[in-house]
């Protein structure tokens, strides 16, 4: 079974390491003439852009854990200092700061275009459901490395949340303690968070590994949702896809560059510039921004316990999305109806975030409670049932006929239907 | 249909420019007026720091500021920032007394200050802070400036925020009412007074006028970077902005023949 490649690269170095180990052969085949649907748009950037994204954050932070000093009496002044004293500290930590945000930007957007263009439905849910824990794990580093600069509401967020777990009967309390490395948090709650902020963005790389090898079988969903069906309607991911990741990837970095060098502090917690303090509680505890939809769903409940299992389920329900939207049509330009309802959900998100950064009280209350019911509602009824009622648009017949124009219309709309509904 | 689409997503738009600034949680009570904004010189993306002014705020903050309040994150050597000469650093650190580690005898030494010690801390610790203080802990200044919703306006505000209770508000003792801090009651006393600092350069020492320099000099002392950070990140966009272009021509260029 064992033997060499058989490489067909010339350079003799390239083909001497090819034929032992084909790393070449295997970059040219899934990134060179990998075959990619024709007809993209722009925001199937925001894979790469996530990719490029980590990369960065994790550059950034191999030199800041080079100055930090998870001690909580150092804590603080030793971010101070990479800020100060270290030979662009301060651009080092601003990326690294501000890159956090531009990760949840990007993967949000990444995770809305899954959702626009059904990109989760057959044979792609095991993708879709690696990028669900792709994104929990994402928050769990995003939580644990904002507690590091150990200010007031690093201290104060990582109280509120962690205390979160104690609302489980009997385990929780214990699971409490765990985290905390003790009774508050203290010390060993920083330094075991430092560790596990290290840890993490490396099981975030082994499991992105397995989200793209996954993609690489089932190859990519495309804006019209249908398969590719001949090579016609693929081009080969170099140059095409190559270069226009690298147009995202440029306007991406603008955005990130204006953030950092002009309003670097802008997405931050003016609390978070005083050295936490165990003896003093901040008027509002508030999440950074990326949290305060799950926030908001939190308290929208009066009950502890349920209020902390609606907001772990209101992430968990995307892994059984591929099973909740029984509509076999991807993309929702064919799907009259859910196009315009994935865009109420998007407006009930972006009310939980408004709702969560408010104190909940008076309309905050009730409407934090409204986004959230629809929330679960769009999930748990409208789509199972959607998938049934809605009587989707022709599809066309090729991604190279859509695109092209050239040859046949799209199916007769009867024909369509009945691929449709078996 | 699709117009129903398009209302929709301008909803959503409509929704998150509307969120915009409830996002920002409302920490003051209701009754506490917007510090009136001010045109600062490091306001913008091109702003730099007045470097005379920021030389003034340090005179205040010396001469006033600093008799309670420590600048616990800043070095001598850092006031090469807001412009003085390496002999102009030395002669103002040598005016303080500061610790100087252990003598031969093993017993705490002070000296006077150089360029490397760091600011000196009015008390020796949180306990001397708020003894001499009526039971209030005045904060460290370093990142005031950051650490205030409002930033250099509600501080500026503050400073000039001092008057006398309106009648029938009940002042607690030793407590000093401002216009500007939550609640109204502030246990600083009003630090500035007219003509409380003599400036070399001739500028009037209002009140107003002391404000707005120390509140230069806390800004900067808050965001020492923040010119170098203009400055770079104006080149860094430029550049990139070059690079979309290019990558973009590229982009249709490679992408003309399938089109």
């Amino acid at each position: 079974m064992a033997g060499l490649t058989k490489s067909d690269f010339k350079n003799p170095v390239v083909n001497w390491i090819d034929t032992r180990l084909p790393i070449f052969t295997m970059l040219q085949k899934e990134y060179g003439v990998f075959p990619t649907p024709r007809n993209f748009n722009y925001l199937w950037n925001f894979g790469a852009l996530a990719m490029v994204n980590l990369v960065i954050m994790i550059a950034t932070g191999i030199f800041l854990a080079m100055n930090y000093q998870p001690n909580t009496l150092l804590a603080f002044d030793s971010v101070q200092r990479i800020m100060r004293d270290v030979n662009f500290g301060w651009l080092i930590r601003y990326v690294h700061q501000n890159g956090a945000s531009m990760f949840f930007i990007v993967t949000y957007i990444h995770i809305f275009r899954g959702m626009y263009y059904g990109s989760y439905k057959a044979p792609r849910e095991l993708l879709w459901m690696l990028g669900v824990v792709i994104l929990l794990l994402m928050m769990a580093t995003a939580f644990m490395g904002y507690v590091l600069p150990w200010g007031q509401m690093s201290y104060w967020g990582a109280t509120v949340i962690t205390n979160l777990f104690s609302a489980f009967p009997w385990i929780g309390p214990k699971i409490v303690t765990l985290l905390w490395g003790g009774f508050a948090v203290d010390q060993p709650t920083l330094n075991r968070f430092f560790s596990l902020h290290y840890l993490l963005p490396f099981v975030l790389v082994g499991v992105i590994f397995l989200h793209i090898a996954a993609l690489h079988i089932t190859g990519s969903n495309n804006p019209l949702g249908i398969d590719v069906k001949t090579p016609q309607d693929t081009l080969p991911f170099h140059p095409y896809y190559t270069i226009k990741d690298s147009v995202g990837i440029c306007v991406y970095l603008i955005v990130f560059a204006i953030f950092v060098f002009f309003y670097p502090n802008m997405l931050g917690d003016p609390n978070n510039f005083i050295p936490a303090n165990p003896l003093q509680t901040p008027a509002d505890i508030v999440p950074e921004w990326y949290f305060l939809p799950y926030y908001a769903i939190l308290r929208s409940v009066p009950n502890k316990l349920l209020g902390v299992c609606l907001m772990f389920a209101s992430i968990l329900v995307l892994l059984v999305l591929p099973w909740l939207d029984t509509s076999r049509v991807r993309s929702a330009r064919f799907r009259p109806i859910y196009r315009q309802l994935i865009w109420l959900w998007v407006l009930a998100v972006v009310l939980l975030g408004v709702c969560g950064a408010n104190k909940p009280e008076g309309i905050w209350v009730v409407l934090s409670r409204v986004a959230t019911l629809y929330y679960f509602l769009h999930f748990l009824v409208i789509l199972p049932l959607l998938g049934k009622i809605e009587r989707p648009l022709p599809l066309p017949e090729s991604i190279s006929r859509a695109v092209t124009g050239k040859g046949g219309g799209p199916l007769p709309t009867g024909a369509a239907a009945t691929m449709e509904k078996p | 249909m699709r117009a129903l689409r398009t209302l929709l997503a301008a909803g959503t738009m409509a929704a998150a420019l509307l969120a915009a600034p409830a996002l920002t949680p409302a920490t003051a009570e209701e009754n506490v007026p917007t510090p009136p904004p001010q045109n600062w010189s490091f306001n913008g993306i091109f702003g730099s720091y007045d470097l005379a002014a920021a030389q003034r705020g340090l005179q205040v903050y010396a001469e006033v500021c600093s008799n309670c309040h420590s600048l616990n994150l800043l070095h001598y050597r850092d006031l090469a920032g807001i412009g003085l000469t390496p002999a102009q650093v030395k002669a103002f650190a040598s005016q303080f007394t500061v610790p100087q580690g252990l003598d031969d005898q093993g017993n705490p030494k002070d000296g006077p200050a150089t360029p490397a010690d760091k600011f000196r801390s009015p008390f020796p610790n949180e306990k001397a802070a708020r003894a001499a203080n009526n039971g209030a802990l005045p904060p460290d200044l370093s990142l005031i400036v950051n650490a205030r919703e409002g930033h250099a306006d509600y501080i500026d505000a503050i400073l000039n925020g001092y008057a006398d209770p309106p009648a029938g508000f009940k002042m607690q003792d030793g407590m000093n009412y401002n216009k500007y801090f939550p609640g109204h009651q502030i246990a600083m006393p009003q630090p500035l007074h007219d003509g409380q600092v003599t400036y070399t350069d001739g500028t009037p020492t209002n009140i107003s006028q002391m404000a707005h320099d120390v509140v230069t000099f806390l800004e900067w002392a808050a965001n020492p970077e923040m010119v170098e950070r203009k400055q770079m990140g104006i080149r860094v966009v430029l550049f990139l902005v070059f690079m979309t272009g290019l990558t973009y021509a590229v982009k249709r260029k490679i992408w003309s023949n399938v089109h």
